[in-house]
């Protein structure tokens, strides 16, 4: 089945710091695939060139059969790519269920349709007795829930998930995983997720691309990956190979 | 459509605000000239206040030039009824384009090219300026000698050419105010609405949601310099005179934003009951230092100065938001936050 992201050959440099270089991977329709890599290896960086946040230098970016590279943020969104955010963005002023709204509103044709909608998927996310509380009075944990909730009601067929279980306790983690693999089931939806916790890496993903100072330097499946003697090297240095 | 603005507004703010609105409205049976005089300007700054709030209380952008909507409204009106003897009402529609496109040139320029945050405030002081400067020696407004309407005939009032007495004026300038609240409210519960208040917070996670972050902010501000504009062409015809020093001035647009922040900026009634409590209370210490025979030149601003202390310090929030808890109606649709 033809990939529904393709990148290919994607670079980014900042003042001479080449981020990302020559990066291409693809994202099959209804797969879940994880982007690992150490701290500083570029996979925010490529995030934010598939989500429209930068344009590559370099390279490019295909959803669905056109091009996205370059694109703006809301028209990247508007084609159906979801993201979230690492360091969480929650609209603070805004209660729980209006931040999910203006998620919803991007899928719906009117407010009282975002609005059930919304209801909906502060449910699944188990955000359901919060729904008035302040954004800015979440804990962490609840404000990445927060962050999901918002990126998942804006109707996505590919959810960019960029450490959403950072944080999280590992019951927390394994409802989070139960949820996405319950998503990813019911609807097709597409999942590439940047994630450091390998618990939910392992039990998600059936494809890992491994980065390492902007490179793609491994990929396969989760036990392939961490058998590479290449990622065991960036993970742990070169002795314990 | 009625159903959509009155659901999840709870009966005793229904009940409140119909009480109000009585009050207001039978207000200029029971005083005298000088107070519709003092009503017409809490009204004049409500209705104002509440169009700069759709700038900055639901959109996030800080405009520090609305003077110049209120000025070029005032001014397109007046001139074409001075030179023409075209009827406001007419005049009003060409305010409204006028005011709306600088309000969209002015904006374009600023998010077309990422001016934001106080360089945005910068620019919208330098176009009230430009506007002052030019207003100052266009002659065929009058210049900075002042451009003037003919006094009103007292006796009757004039609707189609706004001719005739302050209670006329008090029942327009409510009129428009009541309109703009309802506007308002419908707005803050529109997909525009939910966007602004969205950008307010956060553009990028804004945008990432599927905001096209640049169009709506265009909108915020033509829509307000629109409705701005509005009150200046009442303001003129209310007052008779208009001169460039005093309606393009800055001070006009720091006034004009006094109201929403003590009031409460992104609320409803923050920018109405700021207007009152200012007004009210400013005119109140006029009339007291006249009773004692004392005249302090500038003692207003010191005075506005002093409520704008007080509100920063102890109610960052504005008066409203406490007071709305305060009167059971829980928080306002769109309370800010420290966070």
């Amino acid at each position: 089945m033809a990939a529904l992201l393709a990148v290919e050959g994607i670079s980014k440099s900042f003042r001479g710091l080449r981020a990302v270089q020559d990066v291409s991977f693809e994202v099959p329709q209804g797969e879940i695939v994880a982007l690992i890599g150490p701290n500083g290896a570029g996979k925010t960086t490529c995030f934010n060139m598939i989500a429209g946040v930068f344009r590559p230098d370099a390279g490019r970016v295909t959803f669905a059969g056109a091009r996205i590279d370059g694109h703006r943020s809301d028209q990247i969104c508007r084609a159906g790519i979801g993201r979230t955010f690492q360091l969480v963005k929650p609209f603070a002023g805004l209660s729980v269920m209006e931040n999910v709204m203006v998620g919803a509103l991007n899928a719906c044709a009117g407010v009282r349709e975002a609005r059930d909608r919304a209801r909906q998927v502060i449910e699944q996310l188990g955000l359901g007795g919060k729904t008035d509380l302040l954004a800015a009075s979440l804990t962490l944990p609840d404000r990445k829930r927060l962050e999901v909730a918002r990126a998942l009601a804006t109707g996505p067929r590919l959810l960019l998930l960029d450490e959403v279980m950072a944080g999280l306790r590992p019951t927390e983690t394994d409802h989070m995983v139960a949820l996405f693999r319950e998503l990813n089931a019911t609807l097709g939806l597409t999942i590439l997720l940047i994630e450091h916790v390998m618990r939910a890496v392992m039990a998600l993903s059936g494809r890992v691309i491994v980065l390492h100072h902007g490179q793609v330097i491994a990929s396969g499946t989760p036990a392939q990956v961490t058998r590479d003697p290449a990622v065991l090297e960036c993970y742990l240095g070169e002795e314990a190979v | 459509m009625s159903e959509l603005l009155l659901s999840g507004v709870p009966r005793r703010a229904l009940v409140l605000l119909a009480a109000l609105l009585a009050a207001l409205v039978a207000f200029p049976l029971l005083v005298n000239d000088y107070f519709i005089t003092v009503l017409i300007l809490i009204l004049y700054f409500a209705y104002v206040g509440q169009a700069w709030n759709i700038m900055m209380g639901f959109a996030g952008q800080l405009s520090l030039g609305h003077a110049l909507y209120v000025g070029l409204g005032a001014y397109a009106a007046a001139a074409l009824y001075v030179h023409f003897g075209i009827s406001p009402w007419i005049g009003l529609g060409a305010s409204i384009v006028i005011s709306a496109a600088a309000g969209a040139a002015i904006g374009f320029l600023a998010f077309r090219f990422g001016v934001a945050g106080v360089y945005f405030a910068i620019l919208t002081i330098a176009f009230g300026e430009f506007a002052r400067i030019g207003f100052d020696h266009w002659h065929w407004v009058g210049g900075s000698a002042g451009f003037f309407l003919p006094v009103a005939n007292y006796t009757r009032n004039d609707l189609l050419y706004l001719r005739g007495s302050p209670t006329m004026f008090y029942y327009l300038f409510l009129g428009i105010t009541v309109a703009a609240f309802v506007l308002c409210h419908a707005l803050l519960r529109s997909r525009a609405g939910y966007y602004w208040l969205a950008i307010r917070e956060s553009p990028e996670a804004a945008q990432a949601l599927g905001i096209d972050i640049f169009r709506y902010k265009m909108y915020a501000v033509t829509l307000s310099a629109a409705m701005t504009s509005l009150g200046g062409v009442l303001f003129a015809f209310y007052y008779n005179n208009l001169f460039p020093e005093q309606v393009f001035h800055i001070s006009r647009s720091i006034e004009l934003i006094l109201g929403p922040i003590i009031g409460g900026i992104g609320t409803l009634f923050g920018p109405i009951i700021g207007a009152f409590l200012l007004t009210a209370l400013a005119e109140s210490l006029h009339e007291v230092m006249a009773a004692f025979g004392i005249d302090v030149p500038g003692i207003k601003q010191v005075f506005y100065g002093f409520c704008l202390l007080l509100v920063v310090m102890f109610l960052p929030d504005g008066v409203w938001p406490p007071l709305a808890r305060r009167l059971g109606l829980g928080r306002a649709p769109s309370k800010r936050s420290e966070g």
